[in-house]
């Protein structure tokens, strides 16, 4: 953990109206490092990201980033009216201008070079999350930010956006956090887990915390073994309010 | 002599020119029924202008912000969905806007005028304040041309990438709030939106980028209003629903028009 937070969510806490969203989260993002955020439904996973990326402002905590810092957001579905005339290449000139060889790269290093005169609405889900990635790209981003970079995409090009997500952060040394629901394809490329449900349940490398006697308690023995099988069991649970209801995981603070 | 058919000409043509690339966001954020609330409000800020004795249009301009303002912050709340409140707020607007003007003593008002519009009652000192308030916008829309499409296509994506959003979104509710000024005295609150969503419906399938769609929508609109024109001077047809069945005609036109090569 020598490595500089490239930005830190600090003490955060969400709520809407009486409804806890996001409950105390501390969660600090690094350079050259992929987190990947999971949890259930409703756990606040995309709230969290929309707080990091200001988006939403949290009802208490702060959040802090790098001064500087260049993020590049891949939303995790975009609708766009088909009313609306405009090719790949157009999509990602608005509102900055690029070169046709930043544009150029930036898609052919997601497999999309041919895309570039395609209109938006004739793209399948996975060329339209490829362009999404191309445009998150072109900012030359010092924090990628995923939200469910998978979603609509058949297995295979899930292995293959995930693979392309790794090299991507190999290649940039940028940092990545992720949003996932497939745990299985994502835990091979993935520095750091976050289970998050309202509050941070736990957290931790994928293989040290493996290795741990906490983690063989917490997730069982048979899934200890191997990360493929990775699931997301709680020693304790939540009542419909989002409290934890019995038992504690991690030690973490669920006053 | 014809001086009245020319005023008309020029200012149906300048709204439509300016309704145009506002008319196609109108489409593209799927922003029609608001629209409409805002045309509908600007009865209510006639009977104020009158009330106040300030210039109507800018009683107008002045009520559709308010109006804007006023959803925006309603939608804060989740326990009406948006459309039912711009229903709420588009009828009641029309409502207390027909009240008002019914309570003001002494005033004659040519209601249908304002209801349906009365192209050929144009004056001088209107078509001045038409197309200096036309130039003003279109040169508004020229300049946020590039944030508004970004907000249109995605404000998450805007702004993570440094666009103020709500800026931008006030300021197209601003213009379509002037739009709106300008065009009610020529096809009436209750016609406005067609105005702005027929041509640019219709430019759609002529276009392959955004910049041809405003454009377009700008050049069908003005076919429509000179067309509307010369059939309310021929056929002594009212201007304003004249210059709506002629959008619609040019709409089916291109709509059922058959597929042109690829």
């Amino acid at each position: 953990m020598s490595n500089p937070d490239l930005a830190r969510l600090e003490e955060v806490s969400l709520r809407f109206g009486n409804k806890s969203v996001l409950n105390n989260v501390n969660l600090p993002l690094h350079k050259d490092c992929i987190t990947t955020l999971i949890g259930p439904n409703g756990a606040g996973k995309s709230s969290l990201v929309k707080v990091l990326l200001g988006l939403v402002k949290p009802t208490e905590g702060s959040v802090w980033t790098k001064p500087g810092l260049r993020i590049g957001y891949m939303p995790q579905k975009i609708q766009i009216d088909r009313t609306l005339p405009l090719t790949v290449k157009r999509f990602l000139q608005i509102p900055h201008g690029y070169s046709q060889s930043d544009l150029d790269s930036a898609l052919e290093s997601v497999g999309a070079g041919h895309l570039i005169d395609y209109s938006i609405h004739d793209l399948s889900g996975g060329e339209m999350q490829r362009t999404l990635l191309a445009r998150a790209l072109l900012r030359n981003p010092d924090l990628l930010v995923l939200d469910e970079p998978v979603q609509g995409v058949d297995i295979n090009g899930q292995t293959e956006l995930y693979r392309l997500i790794t090299d991507i952060r190999k290649e940039r040394q940028c940092g990545v956090l992720m949003i996932s629901h497939d745990l299985h394809l994502v835990m091979s490329s993935t520095d750091h887990v976050v289970c998050l449900n309202k509050h941070v349940c736990c957290s931790g490398h994928p293989e040290a915390v493996s290795a741990d006697p906490a983690y063989i308690e917490l997730f069982g023995a048979s899934h200890a073994s191997t990360l493929a099988l990775y699931n997301h069991h709680h020693n304790h649970s939540h009542d419909m309010h989002g409290n934890v209801v019995e038992g504690d995981c991690c030690g973490g603070d669920h006053a | 002599m014809l001086d009245f058919i020319i005023y008309a000409l020029i200012a149906g043509i300048s709204v439509a020119v300016v309704g145009g690339p506002l008319g196609a966001f109108v489409v593209w954020r799927r922003m029609a029924y608001f629209g409409d609330t805002l045309a509908h409000s600007a009865l209510l800020g006639i009977a104020l202008g009158i009330l106040f004795d300030i210039n109507l249009s800018l009683a107008v301009v002045l009520c559709c912000v308010a109006l804007a303002l006023g959803l925006v912050a309603m939608q804060r709340q989740h326990w009406i969905a948006t459309d039912t409140l711009l229903g709420i707020m588009a009828h009641s607007a029309l409502s207390l806007g027909l009240v008002a003007i019914s309570l003001l003593d002494n005033v004659r008002i040519d209601l249908q005028a304002y209801l349906f519009g009365d192209l050929l009652a144009i004056t001088p000192e209107d078509l001045k304040w038409i197309l200096l308030g036309g130039i003003a916008v279109l040169a508004a829309i020229y300049w946020l041309w590039k944030p508004l499409l970004a907000i249109t296509i995605n404000e998450e994506l805007a702004q993570v990438e440094g666009i103020q959003v709500a800026r931008y979104r006030l300021a197209l509710m601003l213009l379509i709030a002037m739009v709106i000024a300008g065009a009610m005295k020529l096809v009436g609150v209750l016609l406005i939106t067609s105005l702005l969503i027929m041509p640019a419906a219709a430019a759609r399938r002529l276009s392959a980028t955004p910049e041809q769609m405003a454009i377009f929508a700008s050049l069908l609109g003005s076919i429509s209003v000179v067309g509307g024109i010369t059939l309310s001077w021929f056929a002594d047809t009212p201007a304003g629903p004249s210059v709506v069945v002629c959008a619609l005609l040019i709409f089916l036109l291109i709509f059922f028009a058959p597929k042109a090569r690829a």
